[in-house]
């Protein structure tokens, strides 16, 4: 299925991401899923989280820059061999592959895949067609 | 018994009195090729200056209105030209404050009279058609690297185009060709002197006896530093393109302040606020009149530069007076690794791009011997995109038109929003720490 990710800019200074967990701490927000790409001097954070809209407004109302982007939540196996079956799919369909990272499904013995693909529509068509469109609770 | 060596003796010694009559009648000429040009001429006629014989002594000058920078910008392209097209021969160019650059013209016969002066000023300094001359200043529009190679072949001396960077082939050439004489920067030679370790080549290996270095402010003590970490004498030039570029005035082998030459520049010191003459020993702001050239003649040109008259002569007899080293400007200016950059240039280019938000700070500060430049953005929300590909090609492609605009490379840095100091006027946005060397 298709979910909210967020973006967030953050400068490579001290203390910047702790703000950003406090900040969702205040506003009751949980996080889901989360992951940093960083360069020599800034960084992208992005997060899942049960409240996106939320989540989004208080981040900018915080002075952040941040961002909505659409990703896929895949559910995949927690076993060998889980994300290879996917990661094939994918492969042998063509859709294109710009980052990904885990998480965890609530209440079943599952992790849940973050997909950010370049072709989001080729990539929720697929999906579907290989029975992996399923609803992901977070 | 210290022997000074002249390449002009009677001019260079010439008496004050006829080195006065000498400045009058050249500033005649050159009023009457201002009074060609346009800028001039809708300057000069409706205050009733229409005749260079109006002149009667060098104090009239100060009837003249001062022409500035921003003259020179408004004058662009052809404004200030005083010959036909045609007779012009080069063109330099350097910062404005603006995209628009200061345009100076040359004839044939500009190109041999500031040959001359810098041939001059290179025997001031000691140097002969014995020796070798790798030239480290950058060709090009900048004047410093074309302005000695033409006075040093005008001297004599074999000249090395090198140009500036390159540190491993300038030690090379400089083995190679048992380099005598270099022309750097000041802080390019401090660098220089750093990467020596790095190369397999030795102090011993080289011949170098003297360094010319100019094109950046620096202190006395920057200057013993070179001189005891290399074991040469180091001579001050000091130039700017609106007066042809290097050779406006030169250090002889006193090494106690350069000697303006007064034969081809009038020079005064104002007060830079009220614009009132200063007499000699204080500083203020130099202001030149050019006495020789025909393309482009200026009159009371104000270079922004601070400094004094020395008001004591110098013992190898040279009648033109000396200038104190430049201590200041009276803008904004930067100068970086040599390079002019005004503020304004760096905010024309950044306001232009959409993908940048209207914050931003400049930072100049010492990377080694070298400046290093530092120009901090905002992400702002309507540009940032969840790909750092993205982030990063608007940094490169910031830093691409900073490139364009002011000709060196600057680090480009992006930020979040809020973080920089929020719109207060210029002065807060750049800072400048370099240990400061005046």
């Amino acid at each position: 299925m298709i979910i909210k990710q967020i973006s967030i800019f953050l400068e490579n200074v001290a203390g910047r991401l702790a703000e950003v967990t406090k900040l969702l701490a205040k506003h009751e927000i949980n996080l889901r899923a989360m992951t940093i790409a960083d360069t020599a001097d800034f960084g992208i954070l992005r997060i899942v989280v049960d409240q996106p809209d939320k989540a989004v407004k208080a981040l900018r109302d915080g002075g952040f820059t941040a961002k909505t982007t659409e990703v896929l939540a895949v559910e995949v196996e927690d076993r060998p061999g889980g994300l290879a079956k996917v990661m094939e799919i994918f492969q042998q369909n063509h859709v294109n592959i710009e980052y990904l990272y885990v998480s965890l499904e609530k209440n079943k013995d599952k992790a849940v895949v973050i997909f950010k693909v370049e072709d989001l529509k080729l990539g929720e068509k697929i999906v579907e067609e290989h029975g992996l469109g399923g609803k992901v609770t977070l | 018994m210290t022997q000074y060596a002249f390449k002009e003796k009677e001019l260079e010694l010439i008496p004050r009195e006829q080195l006065e009559e000498l400045q009058l009648s050249r500033l005649k000429t050159t009023l009457s090729r201002a009074l060609k040009t346009d800028f001039y001429r809708q300057r000069l006629l409706p205050l009733g200056i229409d005749n260079p014989e109006a002149l009667h002594s060098l104090e009239d000058l100060r009837n003249i209105p001062f022409t500035t920078k921003e003259d020179l910008r408004i004058a662009f392209p052809y404004g200030l030209l005083a010959v036909p097209l045609e007779e012009t021969v080069r063109l330099h160019a350097s910062s404005g404050t603006t995209g628009t650059p200061t345009v100076i013209y040359h004839t044939k016969r500009d190109i041999s009279a500031w040959s001359d002066l810098v041939a001059r000023s290179l025997m001031a300094a000691g140097c002969t058609k014995r020796d070798v001359f790798q030239n480290m200043m950058t060709y090009g529009l900048f004047t410093g690297g074309l302005g000695l190679h033409y006075g040093a072949e005008e001297l004599g001396m074999l000249v090395i185009p090198a140009g500036p960077g390159n540190t491993i082939r300038q030690f090379k050439l400089m083995k190679d060709f048992k380099t005598t004489v270099v022309h750097a920067t000041p802080s390019y030679m401090l660098h220089l002197y750093d990467k020596l370790s790095e190369v397999e080549v030795s102090r011993s290996d080289l011949h170098l006896r003297k360094a010319i270095v100019g094109g950046e402010p620096h202190s006395e003590d920057i200057r013993r530093k070179i001189e005891e970490l290399w074991g040469i004498e180091v001579y001050n030039c000091y130039g700017l393109s609106e007066m042809n570029g290097p050779g406006v005035a030169f250090e002889c082998i006193e090494r106690s302040g350069p000697h303006l030459w007064e034969d081809s520049y009038i020079v005064e010191i104002i007060d830079p606020h009220t614009l009132e003459p200063l007499p000699p020993g204080e500083t203020g702001e130099l202001v030149l009149t050019t006495l020789r050239r025909e393309a482009t003649p200026l009159l009371r040109y104000r270079t922004r530069d601070l400094t004094s008259i020395l008001p004591d002569p110098c013992p190898c007899g040279r009648t033109h007076r000396r200038i104190s080293r430049i201590k200041g400007r009276t803008d904004d200016m930067l100068i970086i690794n040599g390079v002019n950059v005004f503020p304004s240039q760096i905010e024309e280019v950044l306001m232009r791009m959409k993908e940048v938000g209207n914050n931003y700070q400049i930072v100049v500060e010492k990377s080694g011997a070298l400046d290093k430049l530092t120009v901090k953005t905002e992400v702002t929300p309507e540009i940032f995109s969840d790909d750092a590909r993205d982030l990063n090609a608007i940094r490169e492609k910031i830093r691409e038109n900073l490139k364009a605009s002011i000709s060196i490379s600057p680090v480009v840095e992006l930020h979040e929003p809020g973080i920089l100091p929020a719109w207060e006027g210029k002065a807060k946005r750049v800072i400048d720490i370099r240990e400061k060397s005046v």
